[in-house]
């Protein structure tokens, strides 16, 4: 928190300058927010930029290498890649960034609050908690999609709900953290109410371990996106996703692996992206990072 | 110490019953049942009728769960409701195959993650380091399909060395699998170390910050002994749980490189019974791999307690 | 500089030595500066500085070794005629440990938790001595014993955790004589350990440094620990070191206006009166510029100090200073010697009545639960009677494991109580859990915690916090609440301007007076103080107890002070209660319990308990051993007890004997 002491009464409200100029100080911070800025871009901006409309099939201009009508060539369908790729992340920016603050906010609070109360209910809690996450997120994932389809409305309470639930484990373990120290002792001894000290006392302190986690989350949730939509059960098409297009192309590496190439980087360079600011962003905040197998 | 390992032992039934549960009453509120589920718009009339009657699914849940539960302990699964086969015969292949790939990757993995995070964390910010964290987070953040995607584009496409695609029956003995599986093997390798290694990299430089190596350094203690006998025996101890997760991880992980390779073992199997509606196979294969996941954890834990004697004499004391 | 008898070979010399750290703006910003040390075989010097002042930077130069972002910026340290910081790996590893040895600050943190005991001894014993295989193992045992440790073939099996931290601190000694070293560096080997442990260790350094002719140095801020161990004291500030002379001369007449401040403002229970604060504080690490450091809190100061560092001098053959104003000492203001007013309270009303207190943190075991029954284990805390009358000032003292601060957490209603009777002004009663008090009762009782940079929310302003009680209690809002705070903040001597800062921006004194302003923003009846000024800087202290005392008088507030440090008791407290395993021991006036102290423990304590006078000696009455609670019966005290009657002692729990005044005693010797 050396980056707040250093600031004046009156930049408090400015704390989200304070920390964006912290990140874009270090390298790290920079080439992520850069590349997530730029991805934000296209995925709003991309309907604009796009030469072709992503539909458009032309039997005559199957597979044809990068050339000048099609600055990366077309698929196997006659669609152009650049145009493809360009829109490609669309659905999954868009579902992803809606159902990480979700599951966030949904595991946090109950994170939090089973923290805060311990005892048996919380021993019972952890038990349940284990089970569910022995279960591989992808058997979860697909049964539901299965059974209720791959809208965006089912898509994004779905990732919510289950990405959700690892994030009770930070949530509860970094409470534990601020639990024992002597402020919220004082806070209790003079009578505050539970939900006051949480919202008081615990979410600032909380609030920064939970900031960076829920970057990683964000990682987290686009790689299982575009791994349902690898397999089959994501973005239907005809609708452009990196995940798809690399499925779609995988046949035709062989002789054209632009096909592949091109959503390859651009997916790699968002989730590498984002990762980057996770990184800068917990150093930034002063916190440890240890990386986990993502759930 | 000896009385805490039954007690981890009952902890780790506890959650593998737990699992059953959460799995069997998923089932049951999805909406319909597995006859509906799999004969979709069939699903009526005398149809409907026999297949239900052949699942035994008319009885009440609880009596249904019993005997599945009950069943599953002794190794029947029941049967599938495509082709009626026994569960554990399909399932037994298909868990041996994905197990070969599984054990192959952690064999080859584990001690690679060690050796080069350890590596990584003694060149800390220096070419070394950079080299392998940067490949590292390469591997991590790039999601499985992507990595064995290129993989085959290099290796298989481009320079010809190994074979992308894996055409094999299932039930093939375990030696002709071997020559086949080089590439795959690769790849789940190099995520499993990806993730090991970022742990094992921070431990090692937290416990280079420690007092104690500081301590050791000030004695007089040679360089590599501070490491061989300070650094590592401590730096090391947080990364069993970490091996535990990511093995664990990598049975979920797996179904995505199964797909891509086209290999015959229970994440194809998993994605097929999903696709099928067959709820007895998804059932089944669910608990299968949430008893290994538990197993594993349970492993690490009372390894980890062996090796710490801060667990070990602690917990003896608080008894 | 400091030259002593020419037959004592010098075996450490630091010449000119500056060390600091290149901040983002590639500037160098000084954590030692040219500092000029010598230490001759057999002698034993102490360093004494408080926290800032670089004394552990200091600590490990000596031995080649600067912590990661440190680098040296001039000057040379040279051991036995080899300089630290130009040779070798190798050679440093044949020196440290076999020449110059460490003996650690925090031995819990220092010692490698997956080796044994014995795993350590026999590692520095095969790197620093020539002997082998079972001679090793002998040579172990010896060294153990040397430390007085008890069972040495035992504890080289054991590990690092599963001693106490007095044991642990021994084994580092033993380790560190491992290698016969010339120069022992101690790091602060005392700090964290209890009073009777603390005097126990100091014996042992002295006699070993004699038997040895070791040289020894005493790294501390404890003045009182150093007193006893050195025959030369150096003393550091801001980076450098500002004086250096013999103990006596040091500690009686100092020549540096911030030694005579730092003595002045330690508690001292031989006599009455109260510390002088040492007010502004120093200057932040790195932060040094061309001025004396002491500018801004010298009574001397002058418009040369300000502008011009002053230089090393010496004042004879084995003093010298780091002062302009040396010549002028004879003006330092007289020592107000606030004599401790004995504050008569017997007109007051009674306020706190507490009869059988008692707080169990143990779970009964799973057999007693189904019965029904409580825990069979001894209470933490048990049959604790006492009454004060509002506006006195109760001192809890004790040592690690007495119970001192469960039983203010248990007034404070955060942990849960049995009494017969605990009454707060004869109408509230204090058994009751935090949940079920009434706000106006929660508000008459404050605690303020030992360490300030937990007990503020570091996320808060200092607004959010001094508001916090105002609006709960009150219901202060908008202009009439940050008028409110300013007021608080000036009762402790703090400017308005600090109510937009964040904790993280204070110092500890700083920060421990808004955690006084909180309590007592609340206007309460009783303020309950754990350790207040434990984590503070000596001289941080005075002020702190300083402020207490001045409200106290202001608002005829009833204060409860638990400590382990008796001096800083004597100067707060009218009263005072020593407890021991979470028993009561002796009660009584503070000045009657100090002057005569009747049951063995209150004995062994205050004899234990160190000066800054070389001339004044602990005495070790208490057996040396660390208890892991109470005994099931009997005297609780029994097996520690040096004057023990075997028989009546272990079954009996004495019972009160009053000798006068209201001085009570639980001893079976006095009944």
């Amino acid at each position: 928190m050396i980056v707040l002491s250093r600031l004046p009464s009156w930049q408090r409200r400015s704390r989200l300058i304070g920390l964006i100029s912290d990140l874009i100080s270090r390298p790290s911070g920079a080439v992520g927010l850069f590349l997530i800025c730029l991805h934000l871009g296209l995925a709003i901006g991309g309907p604009w930029i796009a030469p072709y409309d992503f539909k458009a099939i032309s039997t005559k201009a199957l597979l044809q290498g990068p050339s000048l009508a099609h600055l990366l060539g077309t698929d196997h369908l006659g669609r152009d890649i650049l145009s493809r790729t360009l829109l490609g992340g669309r659905e999954a920016i868009l579902v992803t960034s809606l159902a990480t603050p979700l599951a966030m906010m949904w595991g946090g609070l109950v994170g939090i609050y089973f923290g805060l109360v311990g005892g048996r209910v919380d021993d019972v809690l952890m038990r349940v908690v284990d089970a569910f996450l022995s279960l591989p997120w992808i058997l979860k994932m697909l049964v539901i999609i299965v059974t209720f389809g791959t809208g965006i409305g089912i898509l994004i309470p779905t990732l919510a709900f289950f990405y959700g639930i690892p994030v009770i484990r930070v949530a509860r373990a970094a409470t534990h953290d601020v639990v024992a120290r002597d402020f919220i002792q004082a806070a209790k001894a003079r009578g505050h109410r539970t939900l006051t000290i949480i919202w008081r006392e615990i979410m600032p302190n909380v609030r920064d371990a939970l900031l960076v986690e829920g970057a990683m989350r964000w990682s987290w949730m686009l790689l299982a996106f575009s791994s349902l939509s690898f397999l089959g059960f994501g973005v239907s098409p005809p609708n452009p996703d990196w995940g798809l297009m690399i499925s779609d192309a995988r046949g035709f590496m062989s002789f054209a692996p632009v096909g592949v190439i091109a959503p390859v980087i651009a997916l790699s360079t968002l989730i590498i992206g984002i990762n980057l600011t996770a990184d800068a962003l917990a150093k930034a905040l002063g916190l440890d990072r240890t990386q986990k197998a993502p759930v | 110490m000896v009385r805490m390992i039954p007690r981890r032992l009952a902890l780790g039934a506890i959650t593998v019953f737990l699992v059953s549960t959460i799995i069997f009453a998923g089932v049951e509120l999805l909406p319909g049942d597995a006859c509906t589920a799999f004969l979709q718009r069939d699903a009526q009339g005398k149809l409907l009728d026999n297949c239900r009657a052949e699942l035994g699914l008319n009885r009440p849940a609880v009596e249904r769960y019993v005997e599945w539960a009950s069943g599953a302990l002794t190794g029947d699964l029941s049967v599938s409701a495509k082709g009626r086969q026994p569960i554990s015969e399909i399932v037994g292949i298909r868990l041996r195959n994905t197990l070969l790939l599984a054990s192959g990757a952690a064999m080859i993995g584990v001690p690679l993650a060690l050796v080069f995070g350890v590596w990584a964390a003694l060149r800390r910010d220096r070419l070394t380091d950079l080299t392998i964290s940067t490949l590292a987070i390469g591997f991590m953040t790039v999601p499985e399909f992507v990595s064995a995607t290129v993989m085959i584009l290099v290796f298989s496409i481009w320079l010809n060395w190994l074979s992308g695609i894996i055409i094999i029956s299932p039930d093939a003995p375990l030696i002709e699998f071997i020559p086949k599986i080089v590439l795959p093997v690769l790849v789940l390798t190099f995520v499993m170390t990806a993730h090991i290694l970022r742990t094992v990299r921070s431990s090692v430089i937290n416990t280079l910050a420690s007092d104690f190596v500081q301590m050791a350094v000030l004695k007089g203690v040679p360089y590599w002994q501070v490491i061989i006998r300070h650094v590592l025996p401590n730096a090391l101890l947080p990364v069993i749980n970490v091996v535990a997760l990511t093995i664990a991880w990598l049975l979920g992980g797996v179904v995505v490189i199964e797909t891509v390779f086209n290999y015959p073992g229970l994440g194809r199997l998993m994605i097929d019974s999903i696709t099928d509606r067959d709820l007895p196979v998804t059932q089944a294969i669910a608990l299968i791999i949430a008893t290994i996941y538990v197993g594993v954890n349970l492993a690490a834990d009372i390894l980890a307690m062996i090796v710490n004697p801060r667990l070990r004499t602690l917990k003896a004391r608080q008894e | 500089m400091t030259g002593l008898d020419t037959d004592h070979r010098c075996v450490l010399s630091v010449g000119n030595l500056s060390v600091g750290f290149s901040d983002r703006e590639k500037q160098i910003r000084p954590i030692l500066r040219n500092i000029d040390f010598r230490i001759h075989a057999g002698e034993t010097v102490g360093i004494v500085g408080e926290s800032g002042s670089g004394k552990s930077t200091f600590a490990l130069a000596m031995m080649g070794y600067l912590k990661a972002g440190l680098h040296r910026v001039d000057g040379r340290v040279t051991v036995n005629g080899c300089d630290m910081f130009v040779a070798l790996p190798q050679a440093l590893e044949r020196i440290r440990g076999r020449q110059v040895a460490l003996v650690p600050q925090n031995p819990a943190q220092a010692l490698t938790p997956s080796l044994t005991i014995g795993a350590h001894i026999r590692e520095a014993l095969r790197l620093h001595s020539d002997l082998v295989g079972e001679a090793i193992d002998r040579r172990a045992i010896e060294l153990l014993a040397q430390v007085r440790l008890p069972h040495p073939d035992i504890l080289l099996a054991r590990y690092p955790h599963e001693l106490s931290g007095g044991q642990q601190q021994r084994v580092a000694i033993a380790m560190a004589l491992a290698g016969a070293p010339d120069i022992l560096v101690l790091d602060e080997p005392t700090t964290g350990l209890d009073v009777t442990t603390q005097a126990h260790i100091l014996m042992l350094l002295r006699e070993l440094a004699r038997e040895r002719s070791m040289a020894m140095i005493y790294v501390s801020h404890d003045l009182g620990a150093i007193a006893q161990v050195a025959e030369r004291i150096v003393v550091m500030y801001a980076g450098e070191i500002v004086l250096d002379g013999p103990t006596r001369s040091v500690l009686r007449s100092p020549h540096h206006p911030y030694a005579k401040g730092l003595l002045a403002s330690i508690p001292r229970f031989s006599a009455a009166s109260r510390p002088l604060p040492l007010h502004g504080r120093p200057p932040a690490p790195g932060q040094a510029g061309s001025a004396c450091g002491f500018v801004g809190r010298c009574p001397l100061e002058t418009e040369q100090c300000r502008t011009q560092r002053p230089d090393f001098v010496a004042l004879s053959a084995n003093e010298a200073s780091r002062c302009h104003h040396i010549s002028r000492l004879a003006e330092w203001p007289e020592t107000r010697k606030t004599e401790a007013v004995l504050r008569d309270h017997g007109a007051a009303q009674e306020i706190l009545k507490i009869d059988a207190l008692s707080v169990t943190y143990a779970r009964p075991s799973l057999i007693d639960q189904i019965r029904g029954r409580p825990s069979r284990a001894p209470k933490t805390v048990d049959d604790i009677t006492l009454s004060l009358r509002r506006g006195e000032a109760l001192g809890l003292v004790g040592e690690s494991g007495s119970g001192k601060s469960t039983i203010l957490k248990a007034l404070a209603g955060l942990v849960p109580m049995e009494a017969q009777q605990a009454v707060l002004d004869g109408s509230q009663d204090l058994t009751r859990r935090l949940e079920l008090r009434r706000p106006e009762e929660l508000r008459r009782v404050q605690i303020i915690f030992q360490n300030p940079d937990e007990s503020l929310n570091p996320r808060q302003t200092i607004f959010d916090i001094l508001a916090q009680p105002l609006m709960l209690y009150f219901g202060l809002t908008g202009s009439d609440l940050r008028a409110r705070c300013e007021a608080l903040l000036e009762q402790v001597r703090l400017g308005a301007h600090y109510l937009d800062r964040f904790p993280g921006q204070l110092s500890g004194g700083e920060k421990q007076r808004v955690a006084i302003a909180r309590a007592f923003a609340a206007e309460p009846d009783l303020v309950l103080c754990d350790e207040i000024t434990s984590a503070l800087d000596v001289s941080v202290q005075a002020a702190v107890l300083d402020l207490i005392e001045t409200l106290r008088r202001e608002k005829n507030t009833t204060i409860v002070f638990v400590s382990h440090d008796l001096a800083v008791v004597r100067s707060v407290a009218d009263k005072i209660a020593v407890l021991y395993q979470g028993r009561l021991c002796e009660m009584g006036p503070v000045a009657d319990v100090y002057a005569s102290p009747s049951h063995p423990y209150t004995q062994a304590l205050l004899g234990a308990t160190l000066e800054p006078d070389p001339d004044l000696h602990p005495t070790l009455l208490a057996l040396d051993v660390t208890e892991a609670g109470p005994p099931p019966k009997g005297c609780v005290f029994q097996n520690r007890c040096h004057k023990k009657l075997s028989g009546r002692c272990d079954e009996e729990i004495p019972a009160w004997a009053l000798s006068d005044m209201q001085h009570q005693t639980r001893c079976h010797l006095i009944a």
